[in-house]
């Protein structure tokens, strides 16, 4: 699509508001639903990625430096990563405006 | 040439939805649906319609069967009524905004509880808000010419939107009528092939009905809104072309002695017969009435409607359904807001009649006119009247 789907018209729709590319929901930031987000101390993160494997977003994956670390342009701030953590890297603060 | 024969309109519309070709008859018997869909049925099983008929479990999955079909470019029929269309309700609301082409016969019939299975306006009423065009039929020939209509309607380009065909349950489903069934020739070149513009196919992937964010969704109902706005358009250009066709006309407000009379009494559906015959022995009588036939429910034909009663002193509309603890009848609710901002317009007295089945007849009318007129002249603190309803 030409347009980002945020500036898209009502007459830019397609029929049926048919989807004809795989992938669309990606541009969706959901993220905006969070009332918190976790914040990490890396200095303890050994690298095991039991946040990653149970984040019901998917939205969890290796940084440059190979420590977890959840995309927040989708994380809905659950709070399940600090809790499966072994070795509490995560903290969950509240998200201020 | 076509004649003109004597057949239960049941049949009658079953025939009519050969005469169109369908790819797909996905549909659920219910009482007073039975014998459109056994008649279907019949037909596919002994190979004179070449469909595939899907006997669906319920009438949810018969809904669901025809948004596949539809959407994977079949021409598709289904029929319900009442609790059957009850059941298929969610499914009913995702058909419109999908915009696939289903056509689908209702035979009006009143909802549960308590239990009935004769007609009235219920079940309509539950699916006007769900974006499907929505034609009503008076008798058997107008049943079986606006189910072919149907098709071509919702299968056109401009269009693509599904169409409800309602006709009232037994007092149309269950009677024998004089009825002109069309050639297969002229219908055929009437209604051209279906070729929905984007249909599921593993060659091209396209993913339909999916999730649509709160920076979308406003975007595209009024897409949704226009769409069947302009619909009435091609609607009324598809009457006309059926007309030449086979020289029946349909418009979406009929009148019938209306155009100097300064009463008018409204209906829609079956009862509009009957209504006509008290008309002409009011008129006999030497009284200034005439009537106004509702024929498209949706979209609303606004302009016909003020056009018709512009020049009535009184409307009495009449319904066969009660939004309860409101209004009293959606289709005077209706046509009270379309006049509302009117300079000129007739006073409104709206009476409920014939629920679950019960007659209203000739005299009925005649005296629902009379009470009508009385009632407009002095006025009524009821929101409403109910028409025989023993005290």
């Amino acid at each position: 699509m030409a347009k980002p789907e945020n500036e898209l018209t009502w007459k830019d729709l397609e029929i049926g508001n048919i989807v004809t590319a795989p992938g669309s929901a990606r541009v969706y930031e959901s993220g905006t639903w969070r009332s918190q987000r976790p914040t990490y101390d890396f200095k303890k993160c050994i690298k095991c990625g039991l946040c990653a494997l149970n984040c019901p977003e998917g939205c969890i994956s290796p940084n440059k430096d190979g420590y977890f670390e959840a995309d927040l342009y989708y994380c809905k701030g659950c709070g399940v990563c600090p809790r499966e953590c072994p070795t509490r890297v995560i903290k969950m603060v509240e998200e201020v405006e | 040439m076509a004649t003109r024969i004597g057949i239960e309109v049941s049949i009658a519309l079953a025939d009519a939805v050969k005469l169109c070709n369908p790819d797909v008859i996905a549909a659920y018997p219910i009482t007073p649906q039975t014998h459109i869909v056994e008649h279907l049925a019949e037909l596919v099983a002994e190979g004179e319609l070449d469909a595939e008929y899907i006997p669906v479990e319920s009438e949810h999955s018969a809904m669901s069967a025809c948004l596949g079909s539809a959407a994977a470019g079949a021409r598709t029929f289904t029929a319900t009524s009442s609790q059957g269309l009850a059941l298929m309700n969610e499914v009913v609301y995702v058909a419109a905004p999908m915009r696939l082409p289903i056509v689908m016969a209702v035979a009006n019939r009143a909802l549960s509880a308590p239990l009935s299975i004769w007609a009235d306006h219920s079940d309509l009423m539950s699916v006007r808000d769900t974006g499907w065009i929505q034609i009503i039929t008076e008798n058997g020939q107008q049943a079986v010419d606006n189910t072919i209509i149907a098709f071509r309607i919702a299968e056109d380009r401009r269009v693509l939107l599904p169409v409800m065909v309602h006709l009232d349950g037994f007092n149309l489903t269950h009677v024998v009528e004089p009825v002109i069934m069309p050639e297969q020739e002229p219908v055929t070149k009437f209604l051209p092939k279906n070729r929905f513009p984007l249909p599921l196919n593993p060659d091209r992937p396209v993913a339909m009905g999916d999730f649509a964010p709160p920076f979308i969704f406003t975007e595209t109902k009024w897409a949704q809104e226009v769409n069947i706005r302009d619909s009435r358009k091609v609607i009324i250009e598809v009457w006309d072309e059926f007309s030449k066709a086979f020289g029946r006309q349909y418009l979406p407000v009929e009148k019938y002695h209306s155009d100097s009379a300064k009463v008018l009494i409204m209906t829609m559906g079956s009862s509009g017969e009957t209504a006509s015959v008290a008309i002409d022995e009011l008129r006999a009588e030497g009284m200034d009435v005439g009537q106004v036939r509702l024929r498209l429910w949706r979209p609303f034909p606004f302009e016909e409607l003020r056009e018709a009663v512009k020049d009535a002193d009184v409307l009495i509309v009449m319904d066969r359904a009660i939004s309860y603890g409101g209004p009293g009848g959606p289709v005077a609710s209706e046509v009270k807001a379309a006049l509302y901002n009117q300079a000129r317009k007739p006073k409104i007295v709206s009476y409920v009649i014939s629920l679950g089945g019960r007659d209203t007849t000739v005299s009925g009318f005649k005296d629902i006119v009379k009470k009508g007129i009385e009632i407009a002249a002095r006025g009524s603190k009821n929101e409403y009247e109910i028409y025989g309803v023993r005290e």
